[in-house]
């Protein structure tokens, strides 16, 4: 390319300072970006109306695209399961044989479970769903673990609540939006949960490593050992998250602090359930009535 | 075509069209940028930053397809979208102008090849200028960057392409 010989501009004073105010300009632009940084470091959700008002129009599409993809991407799974499913049949037969005895152990231990809770006068707060919806997209070029759900205040979303999926927590609600929410995922930098280990009830905590997985870290003991294969549980301490859900398996053993998978493989044909805070912060106390009404 | 791309004041030189041709450099760019809705759950920061590379492609290839402070308001648009603090696609693409206006100055003939290593240079400087602003230190992002990186690299001689074919028939208009 022939060099640019554009920076001249003449003796046309219009050009000139045309030309200098484009640059002017350009240099404006970096302050003004350096300066919404600053805002949005220490005031995160100082612009989430504008980011969910922009996802309001881009979920409903994504939906619509993760529709489109689903049925597409069923139509070789059902072929498949067509030709294969003598071989599943046979399979599944086994396994309902050998999971029999154990669905029968189980049955007991609930029921056990029940009458023991009663016994004790336990109240379980067991969390309503606030709403079923599906993560839509997610926050794929940049570095945070960020998902859109198509479901927004609308339908009783609000910041702070849990989000899970079939198989495990996958975050929690962030901002919120009419029609959409953003979730911050598990694996995010920024995400720390309460957990407890399923066999013991030792206290732990995850946190997002970034990568896609965990880091599971002991809070109030030292030199823990977790070995590979351990599971972990919501805990519920923090009054986020209710207790129970399924959080991690421990992949690595270790001391201390150890890299666990998530079990939710939250993608957009699953199902994610949204549930309100396990113990919600009080409201505000009301101030000390004024001497005007105890009058 | 040259001619065309340049502040000189030319009366007689036909104009780039108003309306639509002036809007489709933003447009692609934006829909760059839109690449983010795509129902994709990502685990890892797989998806390059396609509103980037398309602006990089505009800047370097059709230098006034765009003004010079149209980084800024793109950056915005690409903020709203990515996930990404609001303010760091509008600051890094603005210095991002910024750079490749100083670099032209002084680099006097220069073609595709240069153009390419103009452009990498400033994906890598907006890919880690973006994880240092948007996550945190000690996260374990880097390794998955790096190949973001070079993916995106290897994306800019397509979306080169892509600039040239609407150019053309841009200012046939």
């Amino acid at each position: 390319m022939a060099p640019a010989r554009d920076r001249r501009t003449g003796f046309s004073r219009r050009r000139q300072y045309g030309v200098f105010v484009g640059y002017v300009l350009a240099i404006a632009g970096a302050v003004v970006g350096a300066a919404l940084l600053v805002v949005s470091t220490f005031n995160p959700p100082a612009f989430a109306g504008a980011r969910m008002g922009v996802a309001g129009l881009t979920a409903p599409v994504s939906s619509g695209l993760a529709w489109v993809v689903g049925g597409v991407a069923a139509v070789p799974e059902a072929i498949g399961t067509y030709f294969f499913v003598r071989q599943e049949n046979v399979a599944l037969r086994r396994e309902r044989e050998q999971t029999r005895a154990l669905l029968m152990r189980a049955r007991t231990i609930a029921y056990d479970n029940r009458r023991l809770r009663s016994l004790l006068k336990v109240r379980d707060r067991i969390a309503e769903p606030v709403v079923t919806a599906r993560l839509v997209s997610s926050s794929a070029s940049s570095g945070r673990r960020f998902a859109l759900l198509n479901a927004g205040r609308w339908s009783g979303v609000r910041p702070g609540m849990a989000v899970r999926g079939p198989d495990g927590l996958v975050g929690r609600v962030v901002e919120t939006g009419p029609n959409a929410a953003r979730v911050m995922l598990l694996t995010d930098g920024d995400s720390i949960v309460p957990i407890r280990r399923t066999r013991d009830g030792l206290p732990a905590i995850a946190v997002g490593r970034g990568d896609g997985m965990l880091d599971v870290r002991s809070v109030n003991a030292t030199n823990v050992k977790f070995n590979a294969g351990d599971l972990f549980v919501t805990s519920g301490v923090g009054g986020l998250y209710s207790p129970g859900i399924p959080v991690a398996r421990v992949m690595t053993a270790g001391a201390d602090s150890v890299m666990a998978r998530t079990f939710a493989n939250p993608d957009t044909f699953d199902f994610a359930v949204v549930e309100p805070g396990f113990m919600p912060v009080p409201p505000p106390r009301a101030l000390a009535p004024s001497d005007n009404s105890a009058k | 075509m040259t001619t065309r791309n340049s502040v000189d004041y030319k009366p007689f030189e036909p104009k780039v069209a108003g309306g639509r041709a002036r809007a489709i450099p933003w447009l692609t760019v934006m829909a760059g940028s839109l690449m983010t809705i795509v129902p994709l759950i990502a685990t890892i920061p797989i998806l390059p930053p396609f509103g980037f590379v398309m602006l990089l492609a505009w800047r370097l290839l059709a230098r006034y397809a765009l003004r010079p402070w149209a980084a800024a308001p793109l950056g915005l648009f690409d903020d709203l979208l990515s996930g990404q603090p609001l303010g760091s696609a509008v600051l890094l693409w603005s210095l991002a102008f910024v750079a490749i206006d100083m670099i032209e100055q002084r680099l006097v003939y220069r073609d595709f090849w240069q153009d390419w290593l103009i452009a990498s240079g400033g994906i890598a400087c907006c890919v880690i200028g973006g994880r240092f602003l948007g996550v945190r230190v000690g996260t374990h992002v880097d390794t998955v960057l790096l190949a973001q990186i070079v993916i995106t690299m290897m994306l800019f001689p397509l979306a080169a392409r892509i600039v040239a074919t609407i150019e053309r028939r841009r200012v046939q208009e």
